[in-house]
């Protein structure tokens, strides 16, 4: 059902666990859903140089948000908020159909801490895209 | 090869050895077709009404009451559908609950998109229908009463001698799926007054793909299978002769065993569920306190964690488990039957069922005590969820 990769990143993920003091913190996801992810950074000169993550939900919801943060850590704040979800899941080596959502949630979850951070610097918030969430599991039933 | 630990008996038991060396002569030497009426046959058609009997005996029925199907899903959909179709002139007005296994659920929604009504009771917070529900639900349309005899996520046995009572009082027909019960608790259809039960063979070590509608003598539904006159004209097909031997004697077998066995899995099971809440921190039982449950289910919910990770988790440890969650069935909701019981999402979404069978030893569930709070512990600490639920508890409400 899932790839190496997927397992891998659920049973060892990368950063996770919590930042004292974040310079962003942001969450996606809803417990109706079954899937919440918290993602904190610590950003320095545009550069996010530390990243954790908090997640509930499935081992591809684990498995993303591990993912994810590796993905951007490192990386300025504006290649972050250019992260897609399609680009978690290749690097997961795919996700099932069912199970794209949780890359979404990844995406989502970066994003709202990347505008968590633009708002406590006084800069401008940038628009999310709009995801579709009940459309997204309705296809799969 | 590290430990394997198989806690999903609920879902589906191994065939009794003892059954398949009753049912391997069927395959490859009396093979007729039982409704050849030469002499090869003959013996097929004994072994056939010899597992009639044998159900027969474990249920407290008839022989000629037995109607072999392929299974319990095939029986469900038989007593709701054929019920129904046969009783539409006298009423169109069904009862069931919010808890039955999706093969009565979702042929019931049939039957509703089809010009029924349908009641879907509610449970008690434990998984008990309540008789006064029951009571207040009836009207003078109402057909057919369908309440299972235990849940297959919760084990919560239902009142079901009462509902019978009740059902034959006022004439109506009473339905139950047994399917996690046969074989497993006492069941006595005439004592109980049932009227149509389905039942499993592979929840009582049988085979799988059979099964068997019981319809007591005297009630009518319609035919199933249109066909050839097999079942007496009720059900068409070749008959799955050599499955039809393996349930009756895994049957048999199982009801000879059902006392010993019952109390030697209910006490391991017990001595789960008490390792699993003492060790465990905010742990839940969901279903009915041991006694009003089945024997061998146990169920629980984890605060703070997705019940797919607690699977995978466990299955990398060699143990073998069911959860409720929505992740592992790909829909977006969890179990209807713990949110019947009134669970919240979270709750439903971190359930974790481990049901135990004759090959569960205490030494396994030693195992599973020593690996589930690691793992509870582990995933706790990577979730939101359980960060706001201990701040939530923590700092008082």
């Amino acid at each position: 059902m899932y790839s190496e990769k997927v397992l891998d990143h659920f049973q060892n993920p990368r950063n996770v666990g919590e930042l004292e003091n974040p310079d962003g913190v942001g969450q996606a996801g809803n417990p109706k859903c079954g899937d919440i992810m918290k993602i904190y950074l610590r950003v320095e000169n545009e550069i996010i140089t530390d990243i954790k993550f908090k997640t509930f939900g499935c081992a591809s919801a684990i498995a993303s948000s591990s993912m994810a943060t590796e993905l951007v850590k490192g990386r300025n704040i504006d290649e972050a908020w250019s992260l897609t979800n399609s680009a978690v899941a290749e690097a997961l080596d795919g996700l099932p159909p069912v199970k794209m959502h949780c890359s979404v949630l990844a995406e989502e979850a970066i994003h709202a801490a990347i505008n968590d951070y633009r708002r406590r610097k006084g800069l401008p918030v940038l628009e999310d895209k709009v995801y579709d969430h009940e459309h997204d599991h309705a296809h799969h039933h | 090869m590290s430990r394997q630990v198989y806690l999903d008996y609920a879902a589906t038991t191994f065939t009794a050895p003892e059954v398949v060396s009753a049912m391997t002569p069927y395959f490859t030497q009396s093979f007729g077709n039982p409704s050849s009426i030469y002499s090869f046959s003959e013996n097929n058609r004994k072994a056939m009404a010899a597992a009639r009997q044998q159900t027969a005996d474990v249920l407290g029925a008839a022989k000629e009451e037995i109607f072999f199907t392929s299974g319990g899903t095939e029986a469900d959909n038989w007593a709701l559908k054929g019920v129904a179709w046969r009783n539409r002139s006298k009423g169109n007005h069904i009862i069931t609950t919010k808890i039955e296994h999706h093969a009565v659920l979702h042929t019931a929604q049939f039957l509703q998109e089809n010009g029924f009504e349908v009641t879907f009771l509610d449970v008690d917070a434990e998984g008990r229908v309540r008789l006064e529900d029951l009571e207040k639900a009836v009207t003078d349309k109402t057909i057919l009463v369908s309440v299972m005899f235990a849940n297959n996520e919760i084990g919560t046995i239902q009142p079901v001698a009462e509902i019978g009572a009740f059902c034959r009082e006022k004439g109506i027909i009473f339905h139950t799926d047994a399917v996690q019960a046969v074989a497993h608790v006492p069941i006595d259809v005439k004592a109980m007054n049932i009227d149509l039960l389905s039942l499993s063979a592979h929840k009582f070590y049988g085979p799988k793909g059979v099964g068997a509608l019981y319809v007591r003598k005297g009630i009518k539904i319609d035919n199933f299978m249109h066909g050839g006159g097999q079942e007496r004209g009720k059900r068409a097909t070749t008959e799955n002769v050599a499955g039809i031997v393996g349930l009756g004697a895994a049957i048999e077998l199982a009801a000879s065993r059902m006392q010993e066995a019952s109390s030697r899995v209910g006490k391991l099971r017990n001595m789960l569920i008490d390792g699993v809440m003492n060790v465990i921190p905010h742990a839940k039982l969901n279903g009915a306190p041991v006694g009003e449950r089945l024997p061998n289910n146990s169920n629980f919910s984890f605060i703070g964690i997705e019940g797919e990770t607690l699977l995978l988790d466990l299955d990398g440890a060699g143990i073998y488990a069911s959860t409720g969650s929505a992740c592992s069935s790909g829909s977006l909701d969890p179990s209807h039957v713990l949110m019947a019981i009134g669970l919240s999402h979270e709750q439903a979404h971190g359930s974790l069922r481990m049901t135990l069978g004759e090959e569960t030893s205490e030494e396994d569930i030693r195992y599973v005590l020593s690996v589930l709070p690691g793992i509870v512990e582990r995933r706790r600490a990577m979730s939101p969820l359980w960060e706001d639920f201990l701040k939530n508890t923590q700092g008082g409400k």
